[in-house]
C-alpha cells in the first residue's frame, strides 16, 4: 500500500473563550488507502474536509491545525515526521497540483525558470541538464512548442496550458503520488476533458498514483478507480467507482449523483440533497412544454460589441468581442447561451443591459430600442431587465446589510410608498427566495455562496423585471447548491413568468433551464436551435465537441 | 435552505434597514477604546474652544514666574551663590563729602515717594514650570493647542476632502476627466513642496487660515493617488455593476457604494495627515510663513525648547510633546475605531 490514512482527524484552533481553546473540527476520523498505480478520488461539497485531508497528508496545513490518527507513506508515519523529513517527501515523492493555476504560478518569472528551480534544488541538476529536462516535461504534458514555451510568462499561456505547466512542475521529481486538488474546476469543459485525459495517460505511463479531489461526482467517475465520498468531515461511503455509481448505498451519495442535471432526461425540477437525506424519493415530473405563442419581450438584432486597445501612438486595434448576435425571447421562456471563456457570452449579456455600451445592433424591448433611449427613458427600462452575476461573493456590497441591498433599488425607482412598505416587500421577497427573515439585518459575509446568490436574485425581484439575465449564476456554486438555486429559478419563472437569458459554460445546466440555446465561440453564434434539436442533432463541430467533453461519469460506467 | 447554512439567530436580527453610516456609528459606540479616544479628542476640542473664547489661558503672555521657573513638583531652584567675594560686614563708609550727587539724594527720595510702587513677587515655581520669560508653560500648551490642532485637523480635512473627491472622480470616470486630474496631480507633485508652500504663502499672506489653506491645498496629492487607485479597482467590481444595473446614479455608486468600502484608506491617511500637518505648521512658523511671532503653537514651543533643553529646562519640551502625543494618539485610535466600525466583517470579533 502506497499511502494509508487511518482515522485521521483534523481540527483548527479558532480562538479562546474564557481561557478554553475553541476548536472547529474539519475532519473527523477519515480512513482510506491509496494503492500503487491507481486513482483515488475524494468527493464532497465545500466544507466537507476533502482538501484539509489532502493537505494534512503533505503537512501543508496552517499553524492552528491539530492532527490525530495516522498517515502512513510506505509504512512510514508522516504525521510524526520532522519538518525536514516531510520536506524530503513533499515534492520528491508526493507532488501537488492546485485548483487555480494563475494563482499558483509566479507572474514575473518565466515558466521555464519556475520549472528548472525544483529540478536544480531537489535533484541537483546543472543548468543545461535541468533546461533539457524541463522542455522534456513540457512536451510530456502536451504543451505545443515546448522549447518556445519555456521562455513564456504565465500570462502568455491559456488557463489549460498553465495547468499543464503546473502538472509538469509536479512531475519534475518523478513523484509516486500526485495530489490534484480540484485541478480542472477553474477550466472550461473542453480543456477539462484534455487535462483529465492527460492525467490518466500520465498515471498509466509512469505507474504513479493519483489522489483526485473534486466536488463533481460525474467528473470523478471518469478518472477514478476508487471513490471516497465525504461530508462534514466524515466518510459517508467508499468503494470502487463501478460500485458507487451502479449501486450507491448511502443516501448522500445517491443525492450527489442525482442533483446534477444530465443531458439524458429533461425534468421539471432537480432533486436536492435534503430530499434524499429525508429519503423522500418523489417522482420526477418531466418538464411541461411552454406556450410557443407567448408574447415576445426581447428582440435582439445583430448586436455587436468591440473593444479598442491602443496600438502605438495614434492607432487603435479593434477586438470584436461579440459579432452579429440575434435572437427573440418570449415571455416565460429561457434562452440558454453556451460557450467557453472568451466566447463573448458575458459581454453579450452585459451589453443587453448597456453595462457595456454595444457598438452596433438593436435591443428591442417592448417596441423600444434600448440602445437609443435617453438616460431618463433608460432608467425606467432598467427596472424591467435585470441581471444576476456569477460570483455571489463579489456582486453584493459588503458594507450593506441585506435589507439595505434590497431596499435601495426600490428607493431609486420609487417602488412602495414609504420605507415601511419597502421593507415589508423586501422581507416578503426574502421568504420567497427561501431565506429566513432574520437575514434582513445581516451582512453578505455571514452567508454561504448559495444563500448570497438567493439574495442577489431577491434584489432583482424587487424591481419586478420582465427579463433577467443570469450570467453564470450557478457556476460558482457546489453541484448540490446549484440544484437548489436552479429549482428556485424555475419556480420563480413559473410564478412570475420571467424570461431568462441563461448564460453558462455548462451544457447540462443549460439543458435543464432552457427552451432555446445559442452556442457561441469567439464572439460568433455557431449554432442556434431549440434545446431538444441541439442535443439530439448538433450541427456545428464545436457543439459536438462541447457535448463530448461533458463528464458523464455515471452514464459511461452504466453503458 | 442551503446545506451549508449558517446558524440563524432570530434574536439578534433587527428588522429595519440601516444606512451604512448609521450602522457604523452604532458599532463605533460599542468600541470602548474608540469611545475613550473620541472623548479625549473632544476634550481637546472643548479646551481649544474655551481658550479661543478667552475662558482659560487668556493671560498666557503674563510673566508670572521667574525665568525658567521650575514645576511645582520639583520645588524652587536651589539658591546658588553667585558671588565668591564675601560681603564685608559693618556699616557703609560715609562718602558724603566726596559724592557730588549727595546733596540731591533727599530731593530724589521725596520725588520717588510720590509714585506708588507695585512690585509683584514672581513665583519661584509654576504648575508645570515656566519658559525663559517666566510664562506659564501649561497655559502656553493650552493656548498653543488652539493653533496646532486647528491647523492640523482643519488642513487635514481640507486635504482629505480634495483628495477624496478628486480621487473618486478620477478613478471612477477615468478617460478624459481622469487624464486632466492626473495632469493637475503631476503639476502639484513636480513642484518641490516647500516652493509650492512659498508660492501659496505669497498669495494668501500670513496667518492661521492661510496656513490651513496652504497645507490643505498642497497636501492632498498622496491621498488622491491612493483613493484613485481604490476607485479604479472597485469601479469594475460586480457589486458596483449590480448597483448600475438597478439604476443607481454615478454619485450614489461613487459615494454610497464604493466610498464606505475604501474608507479605511481615507481614514488612515487622514490620521497621518493630521500628524504631518501639526509638524508642518512648526516648519512654516520657523520659516516665518506660519503663525505670527506673538502667537503660540506647539510648534513654536518646540522651537524654543531646543535651547532650553541644553540648560536642563525640559518642561516646555515635555508639555508640548505630551500634548501633541496624547492628541495624535487619541486621534489615530479614533480613526482606527471608525475604520473598524465601517467594516461589518469585524462585527462580533471585539
Amino acid at each position: 500500500m502506497l499511502l494509508s490514512v487511518q482515522d485521521l482527524a483534523v481540527s483548527f484552533r479558532v480562538g479562546k473563550v474564557n481561557g478554553n481553546v475553541e476548536r472547529a473540527g474539519a475532519v473527523k476520523g477519515v480512513t482510506f488507502d491509496v494503492p500503487q498505480n491507481s486513482t483515488v478520488a475524494l468527493v464532497g461539497e465545500s466544507g466537507s474536509g476533502k482538501s484539509v485531508t489532502a493537505m494534512s497528508i503533505v503537512g501543508l496545513l496552517p499553524e492552528n491545525a491539530e492532527c490525530s490518527g495516522s498517515v502512513l507513506w510506505k509504512q512510514h508515519e508522516l504525521l510524526a515526521s520532522s519538518a525536514d523529513q516531510l520536506r524530503a517527501v513533499r515534492g520528491r515523492e508526493i507532488a501537488c497540483v492546485f485548483q487555480d493555476p494563475m494563482q499558483s504560478l509566479n507572474p514575473v518569472m518565466t515558466v521555464g525558470a519556475q520549472l528548472v528551480e525544483p529540478l536544480r534544488t531537489h535533484l541537483g541538476m546543472n543548468r543545461r541538464v535541468a533546461r533539457d529536462r524541463a522542455i522534456e516535461l513540457l512536451d510530456e504534458v502536451g504543451l505545443p512548442e515546448p522549447a518556445r514555451r519555456f521562455d513564456s510568462y504565465p500570462h502568455e499561456l491559456s488557463g489549460g496550458q498553465q495547468q499543464r505547466v503546473m502538472i509538469a512542475m509536479a512531475l519534475g521529481c518523478e513523484p509516486k503520488l500526485l495530489i490534484a486538488d480540484e485541478p480542472t474546476t477553474a477550466l472550461d469543459v473542453t480543456v477539462q476533458r484534455q487535462i483529465l485525459n492527460l492525467l490518466a495517460s500520465l498515471k498509466s505511463a509512469r505507474g504513479m498514483s493519483l489522489l483526485f479531489i473534486s466536488h463533481d461526482l460525474g467528473l470523478v467517475g471518469e478518472i477514478a478507480d476508487h471513490v471516497v465520498v465525504m461530508r462534514h468531515g466524515e466518510v459517508r461511503e467508499q468503494g470502487s467507482t463501478e460500485r458507487i455509481f451502479s449501486s450507491p448505498a448511502d443516501n448522500y451519495t445517491k443525492a450527489l449523483l442525482a442533483c446534477r442535471p444530465t443531458l439524458q432526461d429533461h425534468v421539471a425540477r432537480l432533486r436536492v440533497i435534503d430530499d434524499h437525506m429525508r429519503d423522500a424519493v418523489a417522482a420526477r415530473p418531466t418538464a411541461k412544454p411552454k406556450d410557443p405563442e407567448a408574447p415576445v419581450v426581447l428582440e435582439v438584432r445583430s448586436l455587436a460589441k468591440s473593444f479598442w486597445s491602443p496600438r502605438g501612438l495614434f492607432r487603435k486595434s479593434e477586438f470584436k468581442a461579440v459579432r452579429d448576435v440575434s435572437f427573440t425571447l418570449r415571455k416565460g421562456h429561457t434562452l440558454g447561451v453556451v460557450g467557453e471563456s472568451g466566447s463573448g457570452k458575458t459581454t453579450m449579456g452585459l451589453s443587453l443591459l448597456r453595462l457595456h455600451e454595444p457598438s452596433a445592433g438593436q435591443v428591442i424591448f417592448d417596441g423600444q430600442d434600448l440602445l437609443t433611449l435617453t438616460d431618463r427613458q433608460r432608467q425606467v427600462m432598467r427596472r424591467r431587465i435585470q441581471i444576476v452575476f456569477q460570483n455571489p461573493y463579489a456582486s453584493l456590497n459588503p458594507r450593506f446589510t441585506v435589507g439595505r441591498t434590497l431596499v435601495e433599488p426600490m428607493e431609486i425607482h420609487g417602488i412602495g410608498k414609504d420605507l415601511a412598505a419597502r421593507e415589508a416587500r423586501a422581507l416578503d421577497l426574502l421568504l420567497r427566495v427561501g431565506l429566513d427573515p432574520s437575514a434582513f439585518g445581516k451582512y453578505p459575509h455571514e452567508f454561504s455562496g448559495g444563500q448570497r446568490q438567493r439574495i442577489a436574485i431577491a434584489r432583482c425581484l424587487t424591481l419586478d423585471p420582465e427579463v433577467i439575465v443570469l450570467d453564470e449564476a450557478v457556476s460558482a456554486l457546489d453541484v448540490s447548491v446549484q440544484a437548489q438555486v436552479l429549482n428556485l429559478l424555475k419556480d420563480l419563472q413559473d410564478a412570475f413568468g420571467f424570461a431568462y437569458v441563461f448564460i453558462s459554460h455548462d451544457l447540462a445546466v443549460v439543458r435543464f433551464m432552457s427552451d432555446e440555446v445559442l452556442v457561441m465561440k469567439d464572439g460568433v453564434v455557431v449554432e442556434q436551435a431549440s434545446t431538444e434539436t441541439l442535443l439530439a442533432a448538433p450541427k456545428a463541430a464545436y457543439t459536438q465537441a462541447l457535448l463530448a467533453a461533458i463528464p458523464r461519469g455515471a452514464a459511461s460506467v452504466r453503458s | 435552505m442551503s446545506v451549508t447554512s449558517v446558524e440563524l439567530e432570530p434574536a439578534a436580527s433587527q428588522i429595519h434597514s440601516e444606512g451604512v453610516w448609521r450602522a457604523a456609528w452604532r458599532r463605533f459606540a460599542t468600541d470602548r477604546i474608540g469611545v475613550f479616544a473620541a472623548t479625549i479628542v473632544i476634550t481637546f476640542l472643548l479646551l481649544i474652544a474655551a481658550s479661543a473664547l478667552g475662558f482659560i489661558a487668556e493671560n498666557w503672555e503674563a510673566e508670572t514666574g521667574v525665568p525658567n521657573a521650575r514645576p511645582h513638583f520639583l520645588g524652587p531652584a536651589p539658591v546658588v551663590e553667585t558671588s565668591v567675594i564675601a560681603m564685608p560686614s559693618g556699616p557703609n563708609a560715609d562718602l558724603t563729602e566726596l559724592d557730588p550727587l549727595a546733596p540731591r539724594y533727599a530731593e530724589w527720595d521725596a520725588q520717588t515717594k510720590q509714585y506708588a510702587v507695585n512690585e509683584t513677587t514672581k513665583a519661584q515655581t509654576l504648575a508645570f514650570g515656566g519658559d525663559w520669560r517666566g510664562r506659564d508653560v501649561l497655559a502656553k500648551a493650552v493656548k498653543g493647542s488652539e493653533i496646532s490642532v486647528f491647523v492640523g485637523v482643519l488642513a487635514a480635512l481640507v486635504a482629505t476632502l480634495i483628495g477624496t473627491v478628486l480621487g473618486a472622480i478620477s478613478g471612477f470616470f477615468g478617460r478624459r476627466i481622469g487624464d486632466l486630474l492626473e495632469w493637475i496631480y503631476n503639476v502639484f507633485e513636480a513642484i518641490p513642496g516647500i516652493l509650492l508652500i512659498f508660492a501659496f504663502a505669497a498669495v494668501f499672506g500670513r496667518g492661521m487660515i492661510s496656513v490651513v489653506l496652504i497645507l490643505g491645498l498642497t497636501g492632498w496629492t498622496g491621498l488622491y493617488r491612493q483613493v484613485r487607485a481604490e476607485f479604479m479597482k472597485h469601479g469594475s467590481r460586480e457589486y458596483v455593476r449590480a448597483a448600475e444595473a438597478i439604476g443607481a446614479s454615478n454619485t450614489s455608486r461613487m459615494f454610497r457604494h464604493i466610498l464606505p468600502n475604501v474608507s479605511h484608506v481615507v481614514l488612515v491617511r487622514m490620521a497621518l495627515l493630521v500628524v504631518g500637518f501639526i509638524k508642518a505648521e512648526v516648519i512654516l512658523s520657523y520659516l516665518g510663513l506660519g503663525v505670527g511671532v506673538d502667537d503660540v503653537s506647539w510648534g513654536t514651543m518646540l522651537a524654543e525648547a531646543q535651547s532650553d533643553l541644553i540648560r536642563g529646562y525640559w518642561w516646555q519640551l515635555a508639555a508640548a510633546t505630551l500634548s501633541m502625543a496624547v492628541f495624535v494618539t487619541a486621534f489615530s485610535l479614533m480613526t482606527d475605531a471608525a475604520r473598524d466600525a465601517l467594516d461589518p466583517k469585524l462585527r462580533g470579533l471585539e
